[in-house]
């Protein structure tokens, strides 16, 4: 295919979508437009070994930029993009100029949600999404300082184990009576519990956030129970908002997210959405999902650009995601949200174990706690519905493959 | 730097500079030949699967547990399967040879 192709975004998704737009023979203009300064970098090791000055930088690049010169990708950074006009099929740029594309492709991503409570914009209050992000929070930490998280999803509590690590104090304020509770069970909100207080982590459940005091820097956070604790620096992780604006504003139906079909593709056939700015149908869990991980960019990325280039692929893939803390790896396979019952394998306290969740007899998610052979497994089991025993399947010594019930 | 000979997915061999005391996994990536590498080195996606030529695989420090169940559960597992990413690349091994496995 020739013609002229544009991404938004230069991130996970749209570094995958440089790659695959050559390798499915695109041989036309290229062009990638970021707003960020950088080349796409990886997010993940930023709350993880990066926070906590394990990750050597040079090698949070995705692609070094001699990628981009090889592939002929035109490189935009630090530019916005404002305006799809879709009838001349153009986009227009911050710095006016204006690009005219065959296929646009938006993998905008998301950005973080902001604490909205009074004192929400002093000095030391930090989020994290990028890495000039983490390079602000790592300028305020030394052992010793009090850090104030507030919310205990994934990015949160790897931030409170980095912190924990570095010699902080560490406190972590949640508003739901239990970690990561939009995402796992209880059983495994217990195991993470029990794990960051054994490290010396203050965690504070049902606890809402009322306001931050101090000034010009913060230096206590308030909650709405009247309780206080002092801070040398916070870091909120309440989650992000898709950027669905650009893509709304051209009239490009959204819906929790650019709304996508199978194929990638918005309501315009000429524009492109992938990665965390999306909502896809899920063909396996039948419902529209929008998913925040690498994989799902990666995968989406590869579908988009096979569409682009007239090679008709579906996007359906089982999500998987991986989270580290302390020397925990936690690997999550499948959608926890529709289960009826919860099947352990393995004792927690042995931090080896597996966490099942089932709809009847079928696998739906899994999450693997030091356990990397089942959660291999766990993929193909929850991609070919295999009927689980259940007795077999909460024995640990039976393999997860030979939990099947005979056929 | 040391030598790496990489044979792709299509069976061409290259001979390439990789840099040391990091794994094989970063020099594959940035040469772009399908490795994806999700997870980043965290041990954690087995997107970096590879094989080592047998002569060299002894010549390795053994994979760790981990490292070795998620191997063994790719479908195209070989005995001398290996995650890119736990592979260090040191002068020690310059001339090590490896193959890209399928993706899957
Ligand atoms: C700290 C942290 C840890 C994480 N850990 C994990 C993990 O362990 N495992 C995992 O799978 N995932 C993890 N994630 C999630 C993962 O990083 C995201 O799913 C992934 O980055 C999504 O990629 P994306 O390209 O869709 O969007 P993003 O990474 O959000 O990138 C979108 C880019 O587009 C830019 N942009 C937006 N609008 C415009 C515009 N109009 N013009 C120009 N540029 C624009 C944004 O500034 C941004 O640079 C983590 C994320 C964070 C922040
Ligand atoms: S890069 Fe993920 S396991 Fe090697």
């Amino acid at each position: 295919m020739e013609g002229n192709v544009v991404i938004v975004g230069a991130s996970h998704a749209a570094a995958q979508a440089v790659d695959s737009l050559r390798r499915e023979g695109f041989s036309g203009r290229l062009v990638l437009v970021g707003d960020e300064p950088e080349l796409p970098y990886q997010r993940p090791p930023l709350s993880k070994k990066y926070l906590a000055g394990e990750f050597d930088p040079a090698r949070l690049w995705i692609r070094p930029a001699s990628f981009y010169e090889q592939q002929r990708c035109e490189v935009r950074l630090g530019r916005r993009a404002v305006a799809i006009d879709r009838e001349r099929q153009s986009l227009a740029l911050d710095d006016g100029s204006v690009l005219p594309y065959d296929a646009l492709l938006l993998a905008t991503g998301g950005r973080v949600r902001p604490a909205t409570v009074p004192g929400a914009q002093l000095a030391g209050i930090h989020y994290l999404r990028t890495r000039a992000d983490v390079d602000g929070i790592r300028a305020d930490l030394a052992p010793g300082r009090r850090a104030v998280i507030v919310g205990a999803g994934y990015i949160g509590l790897e931030c409170a184990a980095s912190c924990a690590k570095l010699g902080l104090s560490v406190t972590v304020l949640e508003m739901a009576p239990r970690v990561m509770s939009r995402v796992v069970a209880p059983e495994m909100s217990a195991f993470y519990q029990a794990e960051h207080a054994s490290h010396g982590v203050d965690l504070r459940l049902n606890t809402t956030v009322a306001a931050f005091e101090g000034g010009p820097r913060v230096s206590g956070v308030v909650c709405s129970d009247g309780s206080r604790f002092p801070a040398d620096l916070v870091i909120v992780g309440i989650g992000i908002v898709p950027n669905v604006e650009l893509a709304a504003e051209a009239g490009i139906a959204c819906d929790n997210g650019i709304a996508v079909d199978e194929f990638c593709r918005t309501s315009d056939p000429k524009v492109y959405a992938i990665g965390d700015c999306c909502s896809h149908p899920s063909p396996h869990y039948r419902r529209r999902i929008r998913l925040e991980s690498v994989d799902n960019a990666f995968e989406q990325a590869k579908t988009a650009a096979a569409n682009i280039c007239g090679r008709e692929v579906r996007h359906d893939k089982i999500p998987w995601f991986w989270s580290d803390q302390y020397d925990h790896k936690l690997q999550i396979v499948g959608l926890s949200q529709d289960y009826d019952r919860v099947v352990l394998r393995g004792d927690p306290a042995t931090r080896s174990f597996s966490c099942c969740y089932l709809k009847g007899r079928e696998l739906v998610a899994l999450d693997a706690v030091n356990q990397p052979r089942d959660f291999m497994v766990a993929k193909k089991v929850i991609a070919e519905r295999v009927p689980l025993d259940l007795g077999r399947l909460g024995d640990p010594a039976v393999s997860l493959k030979e939990a099947g019930l005979p056929a | 730097m040391a030598d790496l000979i990489v044979v792709d997915r299509d069976g061409v061999e290259h001979k390439v500079e990789g840099k040391v005391g990091v794994s094989v996994m970063e020099t594959l990536r940035e040469l772009d030949w399908g490795v994806a590498a999700i997870c980043g080195g965290m041990c954690s996606c087995a997107t970096c699967h590879i094989y080592v030529d047998d002569a060299w695989l002894g010549k390795l420090p053994a994979p760790q547990p981990d490292e070795k169940e998620l191997l063994q559960e790719l479908s195209g597992y070989q005995p001398n399967s290996r995650l890119s990413c736990q592979v260090q690349l040191e002068e020690s091994v310059s001339g090590l040879r490896v193959s890209i496995a399928p993706d899957e």
